[in-house]
C-alpha cells in the first residue's frame, strides 16, 4: 500500500497514559501500510478496546463527568476496524455523530478523544467539538444527517484535480437515506466521476425508529439508479471484509468512480443513552451474533487475558484523564 | 461606461488569473449562456477545470463547494436566486460557518457565496427578497452586499484573506447599472473613503449635510436619485455612506459622520421585521449614543412577500419617494 503524506500529523504523544497499553496497536502502523502485519489478535484487541473505551464513557456520564450526550458503536466497532488499514493518510474522512470507533481505529488516540469528550486538556478540539465534532487532519466529523456527503464529494473533486489517486470516504447510517443531500451528493458523485466512497453502517434502526418503517426499496436499487458500484457486506469477518473491500476500494482509486458500501451491522446498545425501546429479547438475539462472541482464531483464554489488559489499560486512561484540567479554547478569536 | 456586471465578471476572471485555487461553482454558469445574470461568462471557457457546472442541487452544489474548501481550494459559490440560499442554509451555517471554530483551533475557510437578491424585475415572492437578516448574527459568517461605488476586484481578495465564509449578495438592478469608476459620481456627488480598506464609502455633495443616509450598495441609486431630489426641491443636502460589509457592521468606520447631522437615517430593500437596519442602529446607538443628535430612522419596504406585478411592487418596496418623504417629514 502506498502512503502519500499530505498533512502534517498532530502530536501523538499527549503524556498522560501510556498508549504502549494497547499492545499490538502501533501508533506508527498506519504510516507503515501495516495490513499484512496486523494479526488477528490485534484487530480482536482493538475492537475491545473501542467497546470497553464507550461503556467507560457510558459510565462516565452516569457519574455526571460528561457533558450533552454520546452516542456509542458497540456492536459495530469491527466496521472501522476493518476498513481503516485499507485507507491511506492523503484520504479524506468524513464521520457522523456514532463516531467513536471510527477516530479511534483512524488515529488510535483515545486519551485525545476522551479529554475531547469530557472537556479536558489534552482534548484534540479543545473540547470544542465533543462527541460529534472532530477534526484531525483530513478527518472530519459533523453531526448533521447527511451533510457531510456532498462535502465528501466536494473534497473527491478536488483530490481528483490534484491527480492523487486518494479517496473521500464518509460514513452513514441507514436512517441518512432520508436525507435528499445524500441523493444530489449521489448524482454529481457519479456525473462527475470523483472518488467518493460512502460506507453505510445499516444496523437497521434510526434512533428509535426501524428500518422497515423508514426506507422503501432498498440502498442496492438507490446506488443502481445513479450507476454507483455496490457492495454489500453481511458478516463480521474481518479478514474477508478487508479482501473483499480492498479490491473495490482500489478499483475506486484508479477508477474514479464512486461506491456505496452496505455493511450490514447491529446496534446493540441505545442511540444515544437509555434510550432504547427495542424488545429485550432481540436485543439478546443479536447479542448471541455479536462479533465478540463469534470470533475465530483466538482461544477463550486468549480472549479473556485480552479483554482484562484492555479493561486495566481504559482504567489507567480514564484515572489520567480525570485529573486532567479543564480544557481551554485556545483557537478562539 | 463599465457596468457592475462586467466589473464583477472582470474581478472574478482576474481572481481565477491570479490564482490558480479558485473555483466557481453554481448553475448554468457553462458558456455561451454564462449564468443567469451573465457574471460568469466566459469563464468556463478561459477556466474549464475550476468552473464547476452543477445539476439543480443547491445544498449539494454548497457541499461541494466547502468540500473543496477542505481540499485546499478558493471558491466562489452561486447560487441562482438568494431565496434559494434557505436550500443551501445547512451547509453555509452549520459546516462552512462553525468549521472556522467549532474544532477549536481556528480553521481557514475561503469560501464566498454569491447570490442575487431584490425585487423590481417582477419575478414575485420566491424569485425576489431581500435576504441579509436571515443571516445575521451567525458567528464567523461575514455579510458583503455588490455595490457601484466599490470596486469587486479589491474586495474580493480582502474577504478571501479573512479566512472565514462570506455571502454576498447582490442586487439585481446594479448589473446592469453604471460603475463608478471615478470619484466623481455625478454633477453633485463625490466619493471618499472612511476607512484604509476603501470599504466604507461616503458620498457626499461638498455642503454640510441636513441628514445622512446609511445604505448598502443596492439601495446606492435609490439614494443618490433621493439625495438629488431633496437638494433641488427643498435644499435638502444628504449625504450617503455605503459599506461594503452588512454583518459585523463597520460601526468604528463611522466615527467621523457621527455628531453633525442632525438626522441619521439607514436605508435597505429588506422588509419589516428583524431588520438590517434595527442591526445597524443597535450597533450605532451602542457607540456613539453621546454623539446621536436625533432618533435614527429605519427605512425599510413593508411587511409582505415581494409581489409580481409592477405596481403592487411599487406599492411596497422602499423607493426614492419613501427616503425623500421620510428626510423632509424627519427636518
Amino acid at each position: 500500500m502506498s502512503i502519500t503524506n499530505t498533512d502534517q500529523s498532530t502530536d501523538l504523544t499527549r503524556g498522560c497514559w501510556d498508549p504502549c497499553l494497547i499492545s499490538g496497536c502501533n501508533l506508527r502502523a498506519f504510516d507503515a501500510g501495516f495490513l499484512g502485519d496486523l494479526s488477528p489478535e490485534d484487530d480482536f484487541r482493538l475492537m475491545v478496546f473501542i467497546r470497553r473505551f464507550e461503556e467507560a464513557l457510558l459510565r462516565l456520564f452516569q457519574e455526571g463527568h460528561v457533558n450533552g450526550t454520546t452516542h456509542t458503536c458497540i456492536g459495530q466497532e469491527y466496521v472501522p476496524v476493518s476498513l481503516m488499514p485499507l485507507l491511506q493518510t492523503g484520504d479524506f474522512i468524513f464521520s457522523n455523530h456514532r463516531g467513536h470507533g471510527h477516530y479511534l481505529a483512524r488515529f488510535l488516540d483515545p486519551e485525545g478523544l476522551m479529554c475531547e469528550i469530557l472537556g479536558r486538556e489534552g482534548a484534540v478540539c479543545q473540547g470544542v467539538g465533543g462527541s460529534q465534532h472532530i477534526r484531525r487532519d483530513r478527518y472530519f466529523s459533523t453531526g448533521v444527517q447527511g451533510e457531510s456527503v456532498p462535502v465528501a464529494v466536494g473534497a473527491a473533486l478536488g483530490l481528483k484535480r490534484s491527480g492523487a489517486k486518494h479517496i473521500a470516504l464518509t460514513f452513514i447510517g441507514d436512517g441518512t437515506w432520508g436525507e435528499g443531500s445524500v441523493y444530489e451528493a449521489l448524482n454529481m458523485a457519479s456525473l462527475w466521476s470523483v472518488p467518493l466512497v460512502i460506507v453505510c453502517e445499516n444496523n437497521g434502526i434510526a434512533q428509535t425508529t426501524p428500518i422497515n418503517v423508514n426506507m422503501a426499496g432498498s440502498i442496492a436499487s438507490r446506488a443502481a439508479a445513479f450507476d454507483v458500484t455496490f457492495v454489500r457486506v453481511e458478516h463480521q469477518r474481518i479478514t474477508e471484509i478487508r479482501s473483499q473491500l480492498s479490491e473495490a476500494l482500489e478499483g475506486v482509486r484508479q477508477t474514479g468512480r464512486p461506491l456505496v458500501i452496505e455493511m450490514m451491522t447491529q446496534r446493540l446498545a441505545s442511540h444515544s443513552k437509555g434510550d432504547d425501546t427495542r424488545d429485550e429479547s432481540e436485543i439478546i438475539r443479536m447479542k448471541s451474533r455479536d462479533w465478540f462472541e463469534q470470533i475465530d482464531g483466538i482461544t477463550m483464554e486468549r480472549r479473556a487475558k485480552i479483554d482484562h489488559d484492555v479493561l486495566h489499560a481504559i482504567d489507567s486512561l480514564v484515572e489520567c484523564v480525570l485529573a486532567r484540567e479543564a480544557s481551554s479554547w485556545k483557537g478562539r478569536s | 461606461m463599465e457596468r457592475v456586471v462586467t466589473a464583477l465578471n472582470s474581478a472574478l476572471r482576474s481572481l481565477m488569473e491570479a490564482d490558480p485555487s479558485v473555483y466557481l461553482i453554481g448553475e448554468d454558469i457553462l458558456d455561451p449562456y454564462g449564468g443567469a445574470f451573465k457574471v460568469s461568462r466566459g469563464l468556463s471557457t478561459a477556466f474549464p477545470e475550476r468552473v464547476v457546472s452543477t445539476p439543480i442541487s443547491e445544498g449539494g452544489l454548497l457541499g461541494v463547494a466547502n468540500g473543496l474548501v477542505l481540499s485546499g481550494q478558493k471558491v466562489f459559490a452561486e447560487l441562482m436566486f438568494g431565496d434559494f440560499t434557505f436550500l443551501a442554509m445547512d451547509q453555509i451555517v452549520n459546516f462552512a460557518a462553525k468549521s472556522v471554530s467549532m474544532y477549536g483551533d481556528r480553521m481557514e475557510f475561503p469560501l464566498i457565496v454569491r447570490c442575487p437578491v431584490g425585487g423590481r424585475r417582477g419575478y414575485g415572492a420566491t424569485h425576489s427578497q431581500t435576504i441579509a437578516k436571515h443571516f445575521i448574527g451567525v458567528p464567523n459568517l461575514p455579510l458583503y452586499e455588490l455595490s457601484p461605488v466599490h470596486d469587486s476586484a479589491l474586495m474580493m481578495p480582502q474577504i478571501f484573506q479573512r479566512g472565514e465564509p462570506a455571502v454576498i449578495f447582490e442586487n439585481k438592478i446594479l448589473y446592469a447599472h453604471r460603475q463608478y469608476e471615478s470619484d466623481q459620481i455625478d454633477d453633485l456627488y463625490s466619493r471618499r473613503c472612511l476607512d484604509d480598506l476603501g470599504e466604507v464609502v461616503m458620498l457626499e455633495t461638498g455642503e454640510k449635510p441636513d441628514a445622512v443616509l446609511i445604505a448598502a450598495g443596492g439601495m446606492v441609486p435609490s439614494c443618490l436619485e433621493a439625495g438629488r431630489r431633496l437638494m433641488l426641491e427643498a435644499e435638502i443636502a444628504v449625504d450617503i455612506v455605503v459599506p461594503y460589509q452588512l454583518y459585523p457592521f463597520p460601526v468604528a468606520s463611522l466615527a467621523s459622520v457621527m455628531g453633525a447631522e442632525p438626522i441619521l437615517a439607514i436605508v435597505e430593500e429588506g422588509t419589516a421585521g428583524g431588520t438590517w437596519g434595527s442591526e445597524v442602529a443597535a450597533a450605532l446607538y451602542a457607540k456613539y449614543w453621546g454623539q446621536l443628535q436625533s432618533r435614527i430612522l429605519n427605512i425599510h419596504s413593508e411587511d409582505s412577500i415581494i409581489p409580481s406585478a409592477r405596481h403592487l411592487e411599487d406599492q411596497m418596496l422602499v423607493s426614492s419617494d419613501n427616503i425623500v418623504r421620510a428626510i423632509a417629514d424627519a427636518l
